[in-house]
């Protein structure tokens, strides 16, 4: 257990200190944010309706961007070659790595999201129903993503290949987060059928995600 | 022969090699056979002939999502028994599944226009088949990236039981997020009964195809053997002239 | 005029489905010839994998991995 608390110590060392990306992703979603009404025209009605779903797609860009380096910088600096061979579980270990990637990734993503939501002219309801999804959905988009940073690591323009790989397996995500963001707003639906559904799609991505990255790591290694 | 046999690539290799010919001439008869009972067959009397359609459209997905399948199969084949004809079987159904998912998507939409006035409706069965249509293409996309032919398969099998899993909840989730958007607004063909008129051709298609597919994917195996053999020959030239 | 326009699509789809058909069967021939072309070459030069000979155990493309 101490070796995962040294783990999950260490990712959010290195992801905070000069050169860990801690917080570009943040800065990601505010650039996409902006860059939105840009696209859209300053139509301040529009930006309410589609805002939930704006910040939805700037979450999951945000999220895929910093992957990138999740095992990458692990591999080129040899320490994955420890981890794997430390007595610790090597799917415990990815689960900390993708709790840890989390906290440094979803979570500031999420309190970054009431600043944010007014450029779109969200009210309070839409906030709260938005941090709420997001709150459960990104460690979805986490744990399904660990799966592609796991099998593009030793890849080059792995990057490019992550994105492809994993975009379409977080539809999920997008689908349910979105839909119960919106129902908070107008409904017809209740908050808490798509909201219910959300959480079990990430309570399933957290079991299967260290698994099947655990096994893409173990067979890429060897 | 035992089915066992065919595990071994040489056998699978003579196999293919017996059966390719007499396989191929089946399905270039079932096929005439099938074209002859689509164009013959009569009209819907609400699709009119564009029904004639429909004769491309549902095997193409019927193997699009075959495929799949396969590779899920093949996937865990290489995974559990790092057996290489699974590796092979499943680098060649990719590109044979992507491109009867294309047929499917192409077809589809082609039949959308003059039916429902437009190519493409963000339709839940038009949606997950495009995604599983993006899913394949990731799958290739991830064979062309990884050199070593048994790490690519490793890693592909990976993502593709993990697509495998996903499928059904994407699937589930465009129904359910279609039916949030626009309730039955569309047109279906799954009427509840197809008249026996249209489903024996559409039977008879669907038989033609999956011909077609197990013909294509015993070919492109076997080459996808040969080709690793020529692999590991030049590997071999490399390493004794140096 | 109705029936006219439908038919161009019929055909769109028909011709569709055939290229890319055709275009699957083309490859996996193509592919063939290319893949025995280099076999040949490169047994004309002498080489021999390993286990061409032995009766189990074989392996492909495991080689030098």
């Amino acid at each position: 257990m101490s070796a995962l608390a040294a783990m999950l110590a260490r990712d959010l060392r290195v992801a905070v200190r000069v050169g860990g990306g801690a917080l570009i992703g943040v800065l990601f979603f505010l650039v996409v944010v902006t860059l939105t009404p840009l696209a859209l025209g300053p139509d301040l009605a529009l930006l309410q309706r589609i805002g939930p779903a704006i910040l939805w797609l700037a979450a999951l860009l945000a999220n895929l961007l910093a992957l990138d380096r999740l095992f990458a910088a692990d591999h080129e600096d040899g320490s994955l070659d420890l981890i794997m061979t430390g007595r610790a579980p090597l799917e415990l270990v990815v689960a900390v790595k993708g709790l840890a990637q989390w906290l440094t990734t979803g979570l500031p993503l999420v309190i970054a999201t009431p600043p944010i939501g007014l450029f779109l002219n969200l009210d309070a309801k839409a906030e709260g129903a938005l941090v709420l999804t997001l709150l459960v959905g990104t460690p979805g988009l986490t744990f399904i993503g660990l799966i592609g940073a796991a099998l593009a690591v030793t890849l080059r323009r792995g990057g490019l290949l992550l994105a492809v790989l994993v975009l379409p397996l977080t539809v999920p995500v997008l689908i349910f987060g979105v839909a119960a963001a919106n129902a908070a707003v107008m409904g017809p639906v209740p908050f808490g059928t798509p909201f219910t559904i959300l959480c079990a799609f990430t309570l399933a991505s957290i079991v299967v995600g260290p698994f099947a990255a655990a096994a893409a790591l173990r067979q890429e290694m060897e | 022969m035992a089915v066992i046999d065919l595990a071994n690539p040489s056998r699978f290799l003579g196999f293919a090699n017996r059966i390719i010919p007499w396989l191929g001439a089946l399905t270039l008869v079932v096929f005439a056979f099938a074209i002859s009972r689509a164009m013959n067959a009569p009209d819907d009397y609400q699709q009119g002939a564009t029904v004639k359609i429909m004769y491309l459209h549902v095997p193409g997905a019927w193997l699009g999502m075959l495929g799949w399948g396969l590779m899920t199969m093949a996937a865990l084949g290489t995974l559990v028994w790092r057996h290489p004809l699974a590796d092979v079987a499943a680098k060649a159904a990719a590109p044979i599944g992507a491109a009867f998912t294309f047929i499917c998507l192409v077809t589809g939409s082609l039949w959308g226009r003059p039916m429902w006035g437009t190519y493409w409706v963000w339709d839940a069965r038009l949606t997950s088949v495009l995604v599983l249509f993006l899913l394949y293409l990731g799958v290739i996309a991830l064979w062309r990236t990884v050199e070593d032919p048994s790490r690519a398969a490793r890693a592909a099998a990976i993502l593709t039981l993990v697509g495998a899993l996903d499928l059904p909840i994407i699937k589930f989730s465009v129904d359910w997020w279609n039916t949030l958007h626009q309730p039955a607004s569309v047109l279906r063909l799954g009427a509840p009964t197809i008249d026996p008129s249209i489903l024996i051709p559409l039977l008879i298609s669907a038989l033609a195809f999956t011909l077609l597919f197990a013909v294509l994917l015993l070919a492109a195996m076997r080459n996808e053997i040969l080709r690793r053999r020529v692999r590991t020959l030049r590997l071999l030239q490399a390493s004794t002239a140096s | 005029m109705e029936a006219a326009s439908h038919t161009g699509f019929i055909v769109a789809a028909y011709a569709t489905a055939g290229a890319v058909i055709g275009g699957l069967i083309a490859w996996v021939m193509l592919d063939y010839r290319a893949q025995r072309r280099r076999l040949g070459d490169l047994e004309k030069l002498g080489l021999k994998r390993r286990s061409a000979t032995a009766q189990s155990g074989e392996t492909i493309g495991r080689a030098g991995t």
